[in-house]
């Protein structure tokens, strides 16, 4: 009776504090895009040719590591028994990218474009181990180039 | 040393190719700051000690892809590119690799 009590409570905090957090974060990185609507950022470019001078050329990376909470594990292991979008997890996916890319963004706001931009992700905590009941913990590392021509 | 991710450097001309470089590394933190991260996975958010960890572990393998290409005197990298794995809970592994090639710029 008192571990039902104790997995009950716990869910409730970490329901209330999961969804607090993901909706702050939600509204800072819509915030964060609006800002940055000028500055395109875009996927290809990877043979780039271009007229124009070049000022300066520059690799930058964006990194994040964002963590489920225990409310989203436990409804999600249901979703997994039945089927279908876990739409807990694809918001969490959808915040570590957004996050990752602006923060690379912002470290070339005087960059005229940022071409081939790509994403990498890992878990940094096994999932596929089931059996252990992790938490996920989604890392992603946003990289691209940004471009400063002469005015 | 000038990086890029895409096959040329903008505004300059190859003159050498060196083949490929690359720099890997495994980085880890303290038990401290996995226990703190341990419990901030339970309620959700971000955990700042690894994305610290994460930024530590692309400086660290970009600077070592780095003086592989200085060595064989190149002065660019392009084609950069970035591969990532979970070898354990609470490590993470960060590779780099690209091309290392001589550039000079375009005059006039």
């Amino acid at each position: 009776m008192g571990d039902i009590i104790l997995i009950l409570l716990l869910l409730g905090i970490t329901y209330a504090t999961g969804s607090i957090l993901e909706k702050n974060h939600f509204k800072n990185i819509k915030q964060r895009e609006i800002a940055l609507v000028k500055k395109p950022v875009v996927s290809f470019g990877k043979k780039l040719t271009t007229d124009k001078k070049v000022k300066k050329v520059e690799f930058v990376t964006g990194e994040v590591v964002i963590s489920g909470d225990y409310f989203k594990t436990f409804v999600s292991s249901f979703r997994n028994f039945f089927g279908g979008r876990m739409v807990s997890f694809e918001s969490l996916m959808d915040r570590a990218r957004r996050e990752a890319i602006l923060r690379m963004r912002e470290k070339a706001k005087n960059a005229n474009i940022i071409v081939n931009t790509r994403l990498e992700s890992t878990m940094l905590n096994n999932c596929d181990d089931t059996s252990n009941n992790q938490l996920p913990q989604v890392a992603v590392i946003a990289y691209g180039t940004a471009i400063t021509y002469e005015r | 040393m000038i990086l890029t991710n895409i096959e040329s450097v903008p505004g300059m001309r190859i003159t050498g190719h060196y083949g490929m470089v690359s720099g890997s590394t495994v980085r880890a933190k303290n038990f401290v700051k996995d226990f703190g991260a341990g419990l901030k996975n339970m309620v959700g958010g971000e955990l700042k000690s690894y994305t610290e960890l994460l930024e530590e572990a692309r400086k660290e393998a970009i600077s070592r892809m780095i003086q592989q290409a200085e060595k064989l005197g190149a002065n660019a990298i392009i084609n950069v590119r970035f591969a990532t794995s979970a070898i354990t809970s609470g490590a993470a592994e960060v590779y780099s690799y690209g091309t290392a090639v001589k550039v000079q710029s375009i005059e006039g």
